[in-house]
């Protein structure tokens, strides 16, 4: 799991040019993985077991863990670090190493972070394991120690079927994430969460500046209703030469 | 060092997607100012007739790894071909379309090769001979300029961005053979299931018609389908539209869906949010139809009609129609 700014949040760049300031940014549960933390969710409650969270990120991730632990989480990692990593590669070695530890059947990530738009990590952790991955699923089902996933596609869809230990990449389809109730809430607090101070290794890729796109220059209104088409269709052949 | 320039050729079918000859003819560049060979990495079934397709967009050599139990991505077999043809190669930089196999794949090689991925670039440049990418990130509301300090250096291409040239048009390339042999996987891949009669994905139309709230009703979203029919276009959704259960996510452009760069975008009454906007900004030409003269989406619109969507719509297929000699 990630701790991402909103995505309502107005992004700035910072005073050095080369990252993001993120001093007002309210912070939450990669989208991406809301939809796969409640597929580990639904898992568990059809076929037993526990879902553990782990993530890499700054102390502050502490409050966003709380929240995974609310929507049904039993207990966490926390590897903790200053910053999350610009290089993908070195956040996918950070998080193989302490789930070489772990036990699971089915691990499950985000496709991508909707901040850096990576979308990397997660088969490149699969990779470091050696166990298959399937990104970018819409649909997973699991049943006697097999799983079979729909992964969306450009034009639509692709079925695959592995067997477990396996890791996915969800896609924004894959499930309806719940709320937490006050209860929930409460109960979160009780959860362990395991803190582990992290070695990240070198990283291979480094921001060297970062811009705020061009403006989009304002455009014209053609004018009101049906009687601006042919004006319309005109301007795009002759003026936008686009048709 | 510098080595040569590698790219995969990703095909869809017997054919290549045109994100692969964007890449290509991108690569050829590269090579270019480094003064190296272009390789062109083939996977797929089908293609011994084309493969020699890519020289006219300034492959060198193409390795071809041609088998009908390469037709669909397998991120086994893909990824071993793949290591195969880098170990043959020695690329210094390699360059694979942003498309759903180019993303998966393209992090698992930078695993086994101990680099890492420039993702979804919009713009490459090279700097002491190292790769300098421009890609956008928190949904393109920044454009961040990375430094791969690792070889080789991978980036994956945003679809549609980069420009597909037939650089040489007679170009007669090498042709090399990988012979594939199916390496032990846990994965099947079962089948493909298309989504409709969808001939086209968004990421890859030039021409995208894009229906959001103002739609009223999934039932209406008929008027746009005519409209595409008639451009050669395919349908888009604002994520309004998608939560709604109008149409399904994989129509959704936007933060949370694709981001689409056509030549020609119209958006239907649709608003124009910032989640839905960083999604279809680097579109060439945007037109915006909208009753709300207030809209945001006329901010950043190149045109725009003021007008019900029920009635604006159907007179513009109707003078698209004649437009492309179709009445």
């Amino acid at each position: 799991m990630r701790r991402v700014p909103d995505t309502a949040t107005r992004i700035r760049i910072a005073s050095d040019g080369k990252s993001i300031d993120t001093s007002d940014a309210e912070f939450v549960i990669n989208p991406y993985e809301e939809y796969a933390l409640e597929q580990a969710v639904q898992l568990k409650e059809k076929h037993g077991g526990e879902v553990t969270v782990v993530t890499l990120g700054p102390e502050k991730t502490t409050q966003v863990i709380m929240k995974t632990l609310a929507l049904g989480a039993d207990n966490a990692v926390h590897l903790k670090c200053d910053k999350i990593p610009d290089d993908p590669s070195s956040i996918a070695r950070a998080l193989a190493n302490e789930l070489k530890g772990l036990e699971f059947d089915v691990l499950l990530f985000g496709k991508k972070g909707v901040d850096d738009d990576n979308q990397q990590v997660g088969q490149m952790v699969a990779e470091l394991l050696g166990i298959p991955s399937m990104t970018q699923i819409v649909k997973l089902e699991i049943s006697d120690g097999k799983a079979v996933a729909h992964r969306e596609v450009e034009g639509g869809s692709i079925t695959v079927e592995t067997t477990l230990p396996a890791a996915f990449t969800a896609e924004k389809d894959l499930t309806a994430p719940r709320y937490a109730s006050l209860r929930e809430l409460v109960a979160a607090r009780k959860k362990p969460i395991v803190v582990k101070d992290v070695q990240l290794s070198p990283p291979s890729l480094e921001i060297v500046s970062i811009q705020y796109p061009p403006p989009h220059p304002p455009g014209k209104i053609v004018g009101k209703g049906v009687d601006a088409v042919p004006i319309l269709v005109k301007l795009l052949h002759e003026e936008a030469k686009v048709i | 060092m510098t080595g040569d320039v590698l790219v995969l050729a990703e095909s869809s079918g017997p054919t290549f997607r045109k994100a692969a000859f964007e890449a290509i003819t991108e690569g050829r560049r590269l090579a270019d100012l480094l003064k190296v060979n272009e390789y062109a990495l083939a996977i797929g079934n089908g293609l011994k007739d084309r493969a020699s397709e890519l020289g006219k967009y300034g492959a060198d050599i193409v390795i071809l790894a041609n088998d009908p139990s390469l037709a669909l991505f397998h991120p086994d077999y893909y990824r071993e071909i793949a290591l195969e043809a880098i170990e043959r190669v020695s690329p210094g930089i390699i360059l694979i379309a942003a498309t759903s196999a180019g993303k998966d794949l393209a992090p698992r090689l930078a695993i086994h090769l101990d680099t890492t991925v420039a993702s979804e670039c919009t713009q490459l440049e090279l700097e002491n001979g190292k790769l300098i990418a421009t890609r956008p990130a928190y949904a393109g509301k920044v454009l961040l300029k990375v430094r791969v300090n690792s070889s080789p250096s991978i980036a994956t291409l945003r679809p549609n961005v980069f420009t597909a040239k037939e650089i040489v048009p007679g170009k007669r390339p090498t042709i090399e053979q990988i012979e594939f042999k199916r390496p032990e996987s846990p994965m099947v891949v079962k089948e493909f299931v298309t989504q409709g009669a969808k001939k086209l994905d968004l990421t890859e139309a030039s021409v995208i018609i894009s229906g959001g709230r103002g739609m009223g009703g999934p039932q209406n979203y008929k008027i746009l389908e005519e409209l595409a029919e008639v451009m050669g276009g395919v349908v888009g959704a604002s994520r309004a539209s998608v939560d709604a259960g109008w149409r399904p996510h994989s129509d959704q452009v936007g933060q949370t869906g694709r981001t689409v760069s056509p030549t020609l975008y119209i958006a239907a009454g649709i608003s124009g949010a910032i989640q839905h906007r960083v999604g279809m900004i680097n579109s060439k030409v945007i037109v915006a139809i909208n009753k709300d003269p207030e809209a945001p989406i006329f901010g950043f619109a190149d045109y725009g009609i003021v007008g019900d969507v029920f009635e604006v719509v159907p007179a513009l297929t109707r003078e698209m129609k004649v437009f492309y000699g179709k009445t």
